[in-house]
């Protein structure tokens, strides 16, 4: 299963430029970024092609940082391609909680990234349900 | 004006012989007590030997933290079932300090405070909207019977609920208000917004206490509301309010000498200060039959003005509460200290030690903010977590301080570090 790095930040200005600089200078590169915001602080969430040294490099630089497991599938980019996965996961009563996706335009594909209660039950009925199932390596090289 | 001409005009050497009638009556029941027993054998006082009002220096402090080790009824003189009331207030850690009355200190505290009230010219005609909180807080009930005592009607409003306030007030013709200083100053704006001015309101009087103000905030609060407004002084140890109150005069609030007994002292040396001297307040509560407290240290910084009252009451006054000799912070009219928050903080191992309380005043009250750094190795990365978290630090400390802060979650090392003198209460109320 992938990783996704989680940073708590204050909700000011330069909360990301703060993370990004200590990804750059350790030649990290960001597959994916998102912020759940709860007003006063937030917690960025990245897809890393390093997750466990981004973490470490977060961690030493003083941030909060950590790794968590979460479900990445690839769906077709195209209508009907997320309704297949989010229909399968409704009828298993799974619920999301936190999700976002992004595409890859020259494979005419898309990842869709999310977090659940229990990860390994719900890749194993993703995958018995054929869908293809992303590890952290193949991430990067999608 | 005199609500009690007899008492409140006495001969100093008439007050002391009172007082000491009183002191000697509350030293006996006291021996009684598992607290004071103790404290009289080991310090070898004799209570048969004090013979003057003199040697009540001979007997030692009491300190809020004495009222908390003898946590819950330690101090209590009489039998549970004389006991109908009781009041508290928080402890500098944990336990609260609780305050246990009889019906006779209940009946005792209203005559008091309707005493008080009445040199301030109020009277049975009048309507009294008390707009303090209720609750085991003393600052409520305390004016409360004191103005139903007076025969006031009293309408209980309580905190908060501004427009209900303005409402009740033109309804029922108020008079008389209880407030706090901070509210007040929120409250004339609303009734203006209203497009009401407040001079066209009948409240000729105001009664603030329950948090520290300068006198020009007092002259503001005058000229806006179009009122008097008289200085209150208490303090649950010793009741609640009532403890001392200015008469018309405005000038310096009357200590109820019939009922405590007040000294100066220097806060360093514990050593008694003559009048006129700025020093700390300490009290002796000797009209209280189910808690006698002696020498009760309040930590308030005042002096007692040595000269007379134009008003003819002989009973001495002090200065408003020129500040404190601890870091108790008074929030909304409740008392807090930081080791309170402190010894709550500790215990949740996803917080790290750094904290820092922040005191705003918005809308007229005040608000706490208790900013938290994230202990990064317990971050689990999950807004929900961090949501659950906040809910239990709020529940904690409200359970504690019975204030509801707002909790801040700070980066780690964003806070100043805890080594040192770090300044960890930013209090940006201004009055």
């Amino acid at each position: 299963m992938p990783h996704q790095v989680s940073v708590f930040a204050e909700n000011r200005p330069g909360k990301i430029s703060r993370v990004t600089e200590v990804l750059s200078e350790n030649g990290i590169n960001i597959r994916a970024i998102t912020i759940s915001d709860s007003g006063d602080y937030g917690i960025i969430k990245l897809l890393l092609d390093k997750p466990q040294q981004g973490n470490e490099c977060l961690k030493n630089a003083g941030f909060a940082s950590t790794l968590k497991d979460i479900v990445a599938i690839k769906i077709d980019d195209s209508p009907g391609g997320l309704h297949k996965a989010a229909a399968l996961l409704a009828g298993e009563n799974i619920n999301v909680e936190d999700a976002y996706g992004f595409t890859i335009r020259e494979k005419n594909q898309a990842v869709f990234v999310f977090q659940v209660a229990d990860v390994p039950h719900t890749e194993k009925l993703l995958k018995n349900a054929g869908f293809e199932i992303i590890s952290d390596s193949e991430l990067y090289f999608i | 004006m005199f609500y009690q001409k007899e008492i409140e005009t006495m001969q100093r050497k008439e007050i002391e012989a009172l007082q000491f009638e009183r002191l000697k009556k509350a030293l006996e029941a006291a021996a009684r007590t598992p607290y004071y027993k103790r404290t009289f054998t080991d310090n070898k006082i004799d209570i048969t030997k004090i013979t003057t009002l003199e040697h009540l220096k001979d007997i030692p402090f009491t300190s809020k933290n004495d009222l908390r080790l003898s946590y819950p009824d330690g101090m209590v003189a009489v039998s549970k079932s004389d006991i109908v009331r009781l009041h508290a207030s928080s402890g500098t850690t944990g336990k609260s300090t609780v305050i246990f009355y009889t019906q006779k200190d209940i009946d005792n505290w209203a005559t008091l405070v309707a005493r008080s009230m009445y040199s301030t010219g109020a009277r049975k005609e009048d309507t009294f909207q008390n707009m303090m909180g209720y609750g085991l807080f003393t600052g409520g009930l305390g004016l409360h019977y004191g103005a139903e005592k007076l025969g006031c009607m009293v309408i209980p409003s309580s905190t908060g609920n501004s427009l209900k306030q303005l409402q009740l007030m033109q309804d029922f013709n108020t008079s008389i208000i209880h407030i706090t200083p901070s509210y007040a100053l929120h409250l004339v704006e609303v009734i203006k917004e209203n497009g009401i001015d407040p001079h066209d309101l009948n409240v000729k009087k105001a009664y603030f206490g329950a948090e520290p103000y300068s006198e020009a905030t007092r002259e503001k609060l005058e000229e806006q509301w179009g009122l008097d407004a008289y200085n209150c002084y208490g303090l649950s140890e010793m009741n609640g309010p009532g403890v001392a109150m200015e008469c018309s005069c405005k000038n310096g609030m009357h200590i109820a000498e019939d009922y405590y007994i007040a000294e100066i002292i220097n806060p360093e040396t514990g050593e008694p200060l003559p009048d006129g001297e700025e020093g700390e307040l300490v009290f002796t509560h000797i009209n209280r039959e189910a808690m006698p407290i002696f020498r009760y240290r309040t930590r308030d910084l005042t002096r007692i003005i040595p000269e007379l009252c134009e008003c003819g009451k002989t009973h001495r006054r002090i200065e408003r509460i020129k500040g404190r000799t601890d870091d108790m912070m008074i929030v909304g009219g409740v008392n807090v200290f930081p080791s309170q928050i402190e010894s709550v903080l500790m215990n949740i191992p996803e917080v790290g030690n750094n904290y820092r309380i922040v005191l705003e005043r918005e809308e007229g009250l005040d608000r706490m903010h208790i900013q938290v750094e994230l202990y990064s190795k317990l971050f689990q990365g999950d807004m929900n977590a961090l949501k659950k978290l906040n809910r239990e630090i709020g529940e904690k400390l409200r359970a504690l301080i019975t204030i509801n802060p707002r909790i801040e979650f700070m980066e780690p090392g964003s806070l100043p570090p805890s080594e040192g003198k770090a300044k960890r209460v930013i209090d940006n109320r201004k009055i």
